[in-house]
């Protein structure tokens, strides 16, 4: 215990070190924003809540081709398809679990017309566990719903893939 | 009877509304203390701090408050009833009737008595009841411990309190309030007054039991100390107490050395400001500094704090008032 120790302590130097610097945060920026009203930015690539987009004319952009449920690693997609009365091949049934999916984007990598995306939504919490059972229904919903954003999104992307 | 009322009821009526009008302003205080509190140390902490109710968060405290008020008061079935009920109660009545002696400006005071300053440190001392009795009721291993320790804490940092009062009254020679304030003080006075000054303030956080002295609260180790059986309504008195007594002291502090309602460093142009304005915006000025250091400091072991104040604070206090009375005697400028 020097005496310089001693003098240090006595004139609280470091205590008032410390309090010129909380004191200096105090009018720092805040780095927190005011959640519900104000939303930090998300990328383009942001995987959210999943649609299933139609092209501009209305006709759905699914063929049925089921690679997505091949692809999916949490098994959350079923989809049962038969011909229509055009012959085309469209799905009967497209239901993605979201509280299996893991909302690792393969199926978007898989999809060969971009129909199943996961879109920039991430508030879609429920309050029954059913609700989150999403039919082909809801899936077109939510794609005709977020579609400009989904779109702007791909483009925004798209260079990079 | 009918005499009584006449000779009596005016004054007593008027007494009423007085205490009603501080006990509100207090109340008041408490509540947006809480919300300043949340606000400073958000921002010290680069947050924003409540923003949801109203106009940045302004009603969060009346949210806060009804939602106190209108939960379940819980006893536990081990809890000694009558006395786990009664500390709240205690601690509350204690942090408000300190008020009645406290001088708002020249004249503004409820009761003007000449041994103003004794009646407030016997006050703040029997806070410390209130929290033993809390923490011997809950019949709670936590809320005991926390008891046990605000006790001591409050007994040991009360005798550098007590020691630095007596500094304050060597120089201005009187126990009342008013008194103390409006005694001039020569600049050397004040020069020898300021290291007692620094004393005062880190006792009174460790008095109510504030950061950086939070022991006996201390959510980390005790999970709320004495309070961790109590809930809603009970809770509420507490916290309001607690609350209630930050601002007591501060205010104690204002009058003791920062010259209470009178324009801060003397100075005479300032004097239109009402007094009530300077003694809210000094004691205000020392809530900042109780929410400054909670937003700095980090808790203190438990032997430091009893170290800090048993071989440091003692010490230097005791040295201080002879060096005080010293001086003082020395240059002849001593009080009446």
């Amino acid at each position: 215990m020097s005496f310089d120790y001693v003098a240090r302590s006595f004139m609280l130097q470091e205590i008032l070190k410390g309090m010129s610097l909380t004191f200096r945060y105090m009018f720092r920026p805040k780095v927190t924003i005011n959640y519900p009203y104000e939303k930090g930015p998300i990328s383009p690539r942001f995987r959210g809540e999943h649609a299933l987009r139609r092209y501009p004319n209305g006709e759905e952009r699914c063929i049925a081709c089921k690679l997505c449920e091949a692809i999916c690693p949490a098994l959350a997609i079923t989809i049962e398809a038969e011909p229509r009365e055009d012959g085309s091949r469209r799905t009967t049934r497209y239901d993605i679990d979201m509280t299996k999916c893991i909302y690792c984007g393969l199926c978007q990598e898989a999809c060969p017309v971009d129909a199943i995306v996961e879109g920039p939504n991430f508030e879609f919490a429920t309050e029954t566990r059913e609700e989150l059972f999403y039919n082909k229904e809801k899936l077109l919903e939510n794609g005709d719903r977020w579609e400009a954003q989904i779109a702007a999104n791909l483009a925004a992307d798209a260079p990079y893939r | 009877m009918i005499d009584l009322v006449k000779t009596y009821g005016l004054d007593a009526a008027w007494m009423a509304v007085k205490i009603g009008v501080i006990i509100g302003v207090v109340l008041f205080g408490v509540a947006y203390l809480t919300y300043a509190e949340r606000k400073v140390l958000g921002a010290m902490q680069k947050r924003q701090g409540p923003m949801t109710v109203g106009p940045f968060g302004l009603l969060q405290p009346i949210a806060d408050g009804l939602k106190l008020f209108s939960k379940e008061t819980i006893i536990p079935a081990q809890a000694h009833r009558v006395v786990f009920l009664f500390a709240p109660i205690m601690l509350f009545t204690l942090a408000l009737v300190a008020w009645a002696v406290i001088p708002f400006d020249l004249g503004m005071v409820l009761a003007d008595i000449n041994v103003g300053i004794l009646y407030l440190f016997a006050i703040s001392s029997m806070g410390v009841y209130g929290v033993i009795m809390a923490g011997w009721a809950s019949n709670s291993r936590y809320a005991f411990l926390g008891g046990l320790r605000s006790a001591s804490q409050m007994v040991s940092y009360e005798v550098s309190m007590g020691l630095v009062i007596v500094c304050v009254l060597l120089a201005t020679g009187s126990l009342n309030l008013t008194e103390i304030v409006m005694t001039p003080r020569p600049w050397p006075v004040q020069v020898l007054l300021f290291p007692m000054f620094i004393v005062f303030l880190v006792s009174i956080l460790a008095e109510t039991n504030r950061s950086p002295f939070d022991l006996p609260e201390g959510e980390s180790e005790l999970s709320g100390g004495f309070m961790v059986e109590y809930s809603a309504m009970t809770f509420a008195l507490f916290f309001l107490g607690e609350y209630a007594n930050m601002i007591l002291m501060s205010a104690m502090a204002t009058i003791l050395f920062l010259g209470g309602w009178l324009p801060p460093f003397g100075m005479e142009s300032l004097s239109f400001v009402p007094g009530v304005v300077w003694f809210g915006l000094k004691t205000c000025l020392i809530l900042f500094f109780f929410i400054w250091a909670r937003g700095t400091f980090p808790r203190y072991r438990y032997d430091q704090l009893m170290r800090l104040g048993w071989k440091i604070f003692l010490p230097f206090t005791l040295i201080w008032v002879v060096v005080t009375a010293g001086c003082l005697m020395m240059f002849d400028a001593l009080p009446g």
